[in-house]
């Protein structure tokens, strides 16, 4: 595993500390070996593919599944096997999870109860997590009167109201319609700089990822392969998976020549940063928006270019992607859509260039 | 006509196209019905209205019952202490049945939802299993367990506990009737809780609810429309059990069922064995109808 390297957290100050920790359903590796460190007060996404074990990691600091092995610390107690009922923290489930036989106010109130909080103080704390998530006037409603936004809300409002000292969020927005989701991605930003609290969030959708957190861990078949800022992540992936994943990446294949210089499947040599050992194989890793399309015989200078033969435009109408194809590798070029310019027909012989700094080479 | 024509006709909604198509469903629908409209009022109306008529009826010299000189003697009688001590001791026998089938169908049933589809298949055939075979020869198969040379008494002597006879007492009544209606408990609730979804107890859990907690205020809440179901289902026939108290009961233990058997049978009082056939079945309504409604109103 590789840290991003942005927000280096000590032992001290971690709202949540994974050590090593192993979950296996029977023969199935669901995390293998993961090390996390989760800093107070931070917004950390898990992003990965379904099955990657973002899931049951979220699942593990929750309570609802004990690791296999490894610790697990929540601000400095191991908790690893505490049920979840004895932790400080408080769960968004996917599906939300509303009980359906209480109304809203009901739902919000239950953790206090649970916790035999006095009546008065309970009442109290309802009415402000109601407002905190702007619920107002729906305190009577049952969940199967509610929309998938206002679900969300109240379960939103019914963790917070125990005020835990960390708050997971297992896909929250996952059920809601595109429109909606960037609305709550908004509000749920919002909300964590409100509270304060640590928010941990699984999600699949990159670009919520992207969006919403401080830092990212993606994982993929149960191991952690990166943690970073979004942007740590998205200008320098470890490997080929992380490249692809976050972000659409062009990756061509190539191999190490010399510290900044690496060899292409056509023989040539063209610049690209590595400390990686001489011989090893590796990608290319170039973002469509970063590289550019020019006719062959018009290359700015200073520029690395391959040529290929347009195969496909597609119109997006805020910009227009590209792919050029050669014998041994296909690029996508996405071009803001700009009046003028260079606007080849597919079947054009082009050359696709970029500026040495623009690409990055990962492990393949 | 053709289909272009049809088209054309129906391309224009109107209020008297609306009426028609909806009396046509109704239509429809009661005549779908009527086959079982027509079997319940033949079989099921009718004999109880006769049965009504012979409870308001006079019994004669000879045992026969005359259909006339309406009056409410039988009804009258029943306030009797014998038939009232029958009445609550079927009544007592009935909830006690309906809480132990309860209190032992509801774990199983919890089990069996929890499991994956096949052992839940699997095992939902095994709860089944028993009414391959007829009711009576199970009954009578209990005899022979709870007998004087049987299972039980064997058990209950190895462990020292001096030889027990079961056979023809309320235990082996109250045993025989869980027996016989454990499925009927089993299989609502198992209905019931398998609906349920399962992230409910984790989010209750995960509010700070312990095991129990989370069994008392989500679980439990929302398995009620089973618990309900099955209760019904498990109260009803062990209140107008026959078959079991014959066998496993003793002369001490006689309940309604048998009462009503010996009224039309041996003491050839009609009159009387139809009103207890009333009360009892408007015992049966009214314990359902307020367990409808306790229910309904936790839901």
């Amino acid at each position: 595993m590789d840290d991003g390297g942005d927000h280096p957290v000590s032992d001290a100050s971690a709202a949540v500390q994974l050590s090593a920790i192993t979950k296996r359903f029977g023969d199935v590796v669901a995390v293998d070996n993961v090390d996390l460190e989760i800093a107070d007060g931070e917004f950390f996404a898990l992003l990965g593919p379904s099955g990657c074990g973002k899931t049951t990691t979220l699942r593990m600091v929750a309570g609802l599944e004990f690791p296999t092995e490894g610790s697990l610390k929540i601000f400095g107690n191991e908790v690893g096997t505490l049920p979840p009922n004895k932790r400080p923290v408080n769960t968004v489930f996917q599906d939300y999870a509303l009980f359906p036989h209480m109304t809203v106010e009901a739902n919000v109130a239950f953790g206090l109860k649970m916790q035999r909080v006095a009546k008065a103080e309970i009442a109290g704390r309802v009415q402000e997590a109601i407002g905190l998530v702007r619920l107002e006037g729906l305190e009577q409603r049952r969940s199967q009167q509610l929309s998938g936004g206002q679900r969300q809300r109240v379960a939103l409002a019914r963790a917070l109201v125990n005020r835990p000292k960390v708050l997971l969020l297992d896909e929250p927005l996952g059920a809601l319609d595109l429109k909606l989701r960037q609305e709550m991605q908004r509000e749920l930003k919002a909300l964590q700089r409100e509270v304060g609290i640590t928010f941990v969030f699984v999600t699949h959708d990159q670009e919520e990822a992207l969006t919403m957190a401080d830092r990212i861990g993606v994982m993929n078949e149960g191991e952690l392969l990166q943690v970073g800022t979004p942007e740590g992540i998205y200008e320098r992936p470890v490997n080929r998976f992380v490249a692809n994943f976050i972000g659409q990446s062009n990756l061509i294949d190539a191999s190490v020549v010399s510290g900044d210089t690496v060899c292409l499947a056509d023989g040539n040599h063209i610049p690209g940063r590595s400390d990686l050992p001489v011989g090893t194989r590796v990608a290319l890793c170039l973002r469509p928006e970063r590289v550019e399309m020019h006719p062959v015989t018009a290359v700015p200078a200073g520029h690395t270019s391959i040529s290929g033969r347009l195969e496909s435009v597609t119109y997006l109408g805020n910009a227009l992607v590209y792919t050029v194809a050669n014998e041994w590798t296909e690029l996508e070029i996405r071009l803001e859509n700009q009046p003028g310019g260079f606007r080849p027909y597919v079947g054009d012989d082009v050359a696709v260039s970029w500026m040495p700094d623009a690409v990055t080479v990962v492990r393949a | 006509m053709t289909v272009v024509e049809e088209r054309r006709e129906a391309e224009v909604a109107t209020p008297e196209f609306e009426k028609a198509a909806n009396r046509a469903a109704s239509r429809r629908g009661f005549l779908l019905s009527l086959p079982a409209y027509a079997y319940l009022v033949l079989f099921f109306a009718v004999p109880l209205v006769i049965v009504l008529m012979y409870s308001f009826a006079t019994r004669n010299r000879f045992g026969g019952t005359d259909l006339s000189g309406w009056n409410f003697d039988a009804y009258r009688k029943l306030s009797e202490p014998i038939v009232r001590d029958i009445l609550f001791r079927s009544l007592w026998l009935a909830i006690l049945t309906t809480l132990i089938c309860l209190v032992v169908a509801y774990p199983f049933a919890y089990f069996i939802a929890t499991r994956r589809p096949l052992v839940r298949n699997l095992m939902l055939v095994f709860v089944m299993i028993p009414f391959w075979t007829n009711f009576l020869v199970r009954n009578y198969a209990w005899r022979v367990l709870l007998g004087n040379d049987g299972l039980f008494t064997n058990i209950s002597e190895a462990l020292g506990l001096g030889e027990r006879e079961l056979l023809f007492t309320t235990s082996a009544v109250v045993i025989g009737l869980v027996y016989g209606f454990l499925p009927f408990m089993v299989l609502p609730l198992y209905a019931s809780i398998e609906r349920i979804d399962l992230s409910l107890i984790e989010a209750s859990r995960d509010l700070y609810a312990s095991g129990f907690q989370a069994f008392r205020k989500v679980l439990f809440p929302l398995s009620l429309p089973g618990v309900i179901a099955g209760s019904i289902l498990v109260f009803v026939p062990s209140l107008g059990a026959y078959v079991t108290p014959e066998i496993l009961g003793g002369a001490k233990t006689t309940l309604l069922g048998s009462y009503i058997v010996t009224q039309f049978l041996t003491a050839r009082n009609w009159p009387v064995g139809a009103s207890l056939s009333f009360v009892l079945m408007a015992v049966m309504l009214v314990a359902t109808l307020v367990y409808f409604r306790t229910g309904g109103k936790n839901l």
